[in-house]
């Protein structure tokens, strides 16, 4: 019983196709699973939590809206009760009827995958959903009521260009999303997406250093807050539930594969929806000692734009990286605190290797 | 045996016209050694030299012939050791001069003949591989005998691999060479003409004993290092290591001293008798001084003091190789060491790797340089990075180059000998076919890939020989290489000022291919002391993150910076700048001209 978590992740797998660079644990031509995984959950919710109000939950995927309505409703109904509840959707999901589901279930937060605007790049993405799908989700879920809309884009798709990711970002502002997260391609070597688009993908990794500058420009430029290395907000509306995991918190997930970290501990359930939906977790755990969570800290708290509190963290840093860190520009450290300057964000992985001890 | 019984001689040849393998018939056919311990060139015991076919150190043996005593002594084949060959020669009375007769006369034929005409000795030509279909016996002999100005009836003609003619060698030993002509009752005086290290009995000095007779537990000394030491036991090599009491004018034989240190017994010196010493040593010895030099470095420097070892324990076997120790800021520890050429080198190079299992990183090669400092001062510079920054004169050492080509590659080496400053001397023909071309070459331009050069331009033709030519002044100047402002000592380079912009531009556009993108732009520069000769820029990473990061992926993420921590605790620090070791070794590679 791990009733202390003020964070809780709820994995629902099930998708209508599998996307070709997704890395998620996924489930497709499953459809009647749904009612059996609910189930699956529940008990592992009721195992697990012990009911009390937490700070957030966030339905990932898979694509949750995808789940069949009334398995996705009893669900949402018997979570805990919190003041951040996401859903993630696929633009095409969302029906006005399934916005307005989701806000009689109390989800107050809707993450929405659009991931591009361009049509043929979305093709090699294996996304279903068009441009206009996307404006038409978010504009059923504004007159469903919700005041706090997340859109997800990515990129260095093979055949982007500058003039696409502009456009992209252009339509993201346009939209006029409370959070935006923009992630670059990862391309896991080995994967059919990989091997298919290889050299693309190389042409892409060299465009990214580019890219990445035009996304923070684009969306610092129109008002946004850039408080995650990949995360951009308006009007304070940080995703709190990925907050969380940035500042060390711990968390309960729950569902085929889920990660939870809780105490020294982090663990995985099965990635086996066969082995979860008979109850079974084959919980993968590795052992956090107080040095790696340390270290986690550093390296998770680098990423976001407020300074972090380096008391108890000393032991993980190299004093001698930080003032080099600190000699070139990149961070400041006051004692108190440590922060990446603006280049030093852009640098961030390689500031955070340099200053680890 | 009495002396006019002894017949003293070497056998000299251009690398592979078959010197070991007549030597090996020549113990075959006097029962020196019976078929069964027979191995295919005997005489060459190093697995190194049975390989690249070549003798680096010389031995010797006696064997017998119609009531003779032949003392066979080998010499190593190769120019670096010119003065070991030298002196070998000096333990003769006569030389056979073999020259493959499908290849004529090449260029170490001639320095090696020239050598052994120097010493006053005996010459016996001896056309070799006549049973090679490509062969011509005749031309070969009137090459020869043009060369000796002998007559071409004399020439020899043998095949040392079947045995035909090997027995007529021996006869016109017996016949042409002069029986030694020491004193045996004059003071004793022996010339060490090689030496070897055993682990349980010291150092072996090799010896031709000159004048007076020699006794076994006698108390010795060196005339030139005077070295003092008792003969522990005399013996002859037959061609086993065979004791015996005595070692008498005109004998070839060998003195175990019991000294722990190759380099008190030197190639070249005197032994003499303590108790009825000689007046006077025997002519010719000389320091043979290093005249490459290059840093060895061990690829990890955990191997640092295995490599310290190893090059003790080759050291006791080769009293030419020299070393001290040496940091490099960018290589780490390791060792400057000098060696007496090219070839060298590559076999010390070569046997600390196989023999002692190391994995090295050697520095481009550079030469000796005679610096004058502007306070007056010379001072000798084995290595760049003592090159002082401000100099008034430099002097580098010079080679008599000889060339051996046919005539339609004389152009092309003509024109490489231009590119590396040579000068030329002279041009004779050898047939009308081949050109006998002679330069004199800075060292320093045939150190790095001018052999290679050499025969890839001449298809392969040319033969090629060097001698040392003495010190001339030169227009060289130190360049170094700044990465981030900071000099790179390992690849700092002294080249001829007309050299220095290409070299320069050549190390930094190579280092700008190797150096990782930092978190700054990393300035790298090839200046000759102040002066910026070329210039790039490393441009810094704009992007060094990763993507996403959420509750699913924190230790995967964490991994990844700590194996990112890892590799940067691998680099090299140069200041502030991390340099992977690959990109070092990438810009010594082009710096010794891609040696192969």
């Amino acid at each position: 019983m791990s009733g202390s978590a003020r964070h809780l992740y709820v994995h629902l797998p099930f998708c209508a196709h599998r996307c070709g660079y997704c890395d998620f644990v996924t489930a497709t031509g499953r459809d009647d699973l749904h009612g059996a995984y609910v189930d699956a959950l529940l008990r592992e919710l009721h195992a697990e939590h012990d009911g009390r109000p937490v700070e957030t939950i966030f339905l990932g995927g898979g694509t949750p809206t995808y789940t069949a309505r009334p398995e996705l409703l009893r669900l949402l109904r018997a979570l805990p009760p919190t003041h951040e509840l996401t859903v993630e959707a696929n633009p095409e999901t969302v029906t006005a009827e399934l916005a307005d589901a989701l806000g009689d279930a109390g989800v107050n937060r809707v993450s929405l995958g659009a991931q591009s605007f361009q049509p043929h790049l979305l093709d090699v993405l294996d996304r279903r959903a068009t441009p206009a799908d996307v404006e038409r989700a978010f504009a059923r879920l504004r007159a469903a009521g919700f005041d706090n809309l997340s859109l997800d884009l990515i990129y260095g798709i093979p055949g982007q260009t500058p003039a696409h990711l502009a456009a992209d970002l252009a339509h993201a502002v346009a939209l006029g999303p409370e959070h935006i997260s923009a992630y670059e391609l990862e391309a896991k070597p080995g994967t059919r997406f990989t091997i298919a688009h290889g050299a693309e993908l190389e042409r892409q990794a060299e465009q990214m250093e580019g890219y990445f500058e035009c996304v923070v420009e684009t969306f610092t430029g129109a008002g946004y807050r850039w408080y995650e290395t990949a995360n951009f907000c308006r009007d304070g509306k940080r995703a709190e539930h990925n907050l969380g995991y940035w500042l060390g918190r711990d968390y309960l997930g729950l569902g085929v594969g889920a990660v939870s970290t809780l105490g020294g501990e982090r663990r995985r359930n099965t990635p086996k929806l066969a082995r979860y939906l008979r109850g079974h977790c084959d919980r993968e755990i590795e052992r956090l000692d107080s040095e790696t969570r340390a270290r986690e800290r550093v390296m998770l708290g680098l990423r976001l734009d407020e300074p972090l509190p380096v008391r108890g963290l000393r032991s993980a840093l190299d004093a001698a990286g930080v003032a080099r860190a600190e000699r070139l520009g990149l961070a400041v450290d006051s004692g108190e605190t440590l922060a990446l300057t603006r280049r030093g964000r852009f640098l961030g992985g390689g500031v955070t290797a340099a200053i680890l001890a | 045996m009495e002396q006019a019984r002894i017949r003293n001689f070497s056998i000299i040849a251009h690398i592979d016209h078959g010197k070991s393998t007549l030597a090996d018939r020549i113990l075959e056919l006097t029962d020196a050694v019976s078929a069964r311990e027979m191995r295919e060139q005997l005489l060459d015991s190093m697995d190194l030299e049975r390989e690249r076919g070549i003798t680096i150190k010389a031995q010797a043996v006696r064997v017998a012939w119609k009531g003779h005593e032949l003392n066979l002594i080998d010499t190593p084949g190769h120019v670096d050791f010119t003065y070991e060959v030298s002196r070998s020669l000096q333990a003769c009375e006569g030389a056979l001069l073999v020259v493959d007769a499908a290849q004529g006369i090449e260029a170490q034929t001639l320095a090696n003949a020239y050598l052994a005409i120097e010493n006053g000795l005996e010459i016996v030509p001896v056309a070799n591989k006549i049973d090679l279909p490509a062969a011509d016996p005749d031309s070969t002999a009137v090459e020869v005998a043009d060369l000796l100005g002998d007559d071409p009836a004399r020439v020899l003609r043998v095949s040392a691999k079947t045995g035909d003619g090997v027995a007529a060698v021996l006869d016109a030993i017996v016949e042409r060479v002069p029986p030694p002509a020491g004193e045996p009752l004059s003071p004793a005086r022996a010339l060490v003409f090689d030496s070897s290290y055993d682990q349980y009995r010291g150092v072996v000095a090799f010896v031709r004993v000159v004048d007076g007779t020699f006794s076994s537990r006698e108390a010795l000394r060196t005339m030139a290092t005077d070295t003092r030491f008792d003969a522990e036991e005399l013996g002859v090599f037959s061609p086993a290591m065979t004791p015996v009491e005595q070692l008498s004018a005109g004998e070839v034989g060998y003195v175990v001293t019991g000294l722990k240190d190759v380099s008190r017994l030197r190639v070249g010196d005197t032994l003499t008798s303590v108790r009825r010493p000689a007046e006077h040593a025997l002519p010719g010895y000389k320091d043979v001084k290093p005249m490459v030099f290059a840093g060895l470095f061990p690829t990890d420097s955990d191997d640092y003091p295995e490599l310290r070892d190893a090059l003790e324990r080759l050291k006791l076997n080769d009293a030419a190789l020299v070393y001290e120790p040496e940091t490099s800021q960018a290589l780490g520890f390791g060792f400057r060491c000098g060696f007496l050429g090219l070839l060298h080198m590559e076999i010390v190079r070569e046997r600390l790797e196989r023999e002692f299992d190391l994995d090295l990183l050697v520095t481009a090669p550079n030469v000796a340089y005679k610096v004058k400092e502007r306070n007056g001062e010379w001072l000798e510079v084995h290595n760049p990075a003592e090159f002082p920054p401000e100099v008034e004169e430099v002097e580098e050492p010079y080679v008599a180059a000889s060339i051996i080509v046919p005539k339609e590659h004389v152009g092309a080496v003509m024109e490489l000998n231009n590119e590396r400053r040579g000068t030329f001397g002279q041009i004779e023909y050898l047939s009308p076919e081949r050109v006998h071309l002679t330069y004199e070459l800075p060292l320093a331009e045939i150190v790095l890939d001018y052999y290679d050069q050499l025969k890839s331009r001449t298809r392969g033709y040319a033969s090629f020989d060097y001698d040392v030519a003495g010190f001339r002044p030169g227009e060289l100047v130190r360049v170094d290489v700044l990465v981030a402002g900071e000099p790179v000592d390992a690849l700092s380079l002294i080249v001829h000022r007309s050299f220095a912009y290409d070299r320069g531009r050549l190390l930094v556009d190579k280092l700008r291919e190797e150096i990782p993108r930092q978190m700054f732009d990393v300035p790298i520069q090839a200046a000759i002391g102040s002066r910026v000769i070329a210039r790039e820029t490393v441009k810094a990473k704009r992007k060094d993150v990763l993507a996403k990061c959420y509750g699913g992926d924190i230790t995967r993420k964490r991994k990844l910076i700590e194996k990112q921590k890892a590799g940067k605790k691998r680099m090299k620090q140069v200041g502030a700048v991390e340099v992977p070791q690959e990109a070092f070794l990438a810009v010594l590679n082009i710096g010794q001209g891609q040696r192969s």
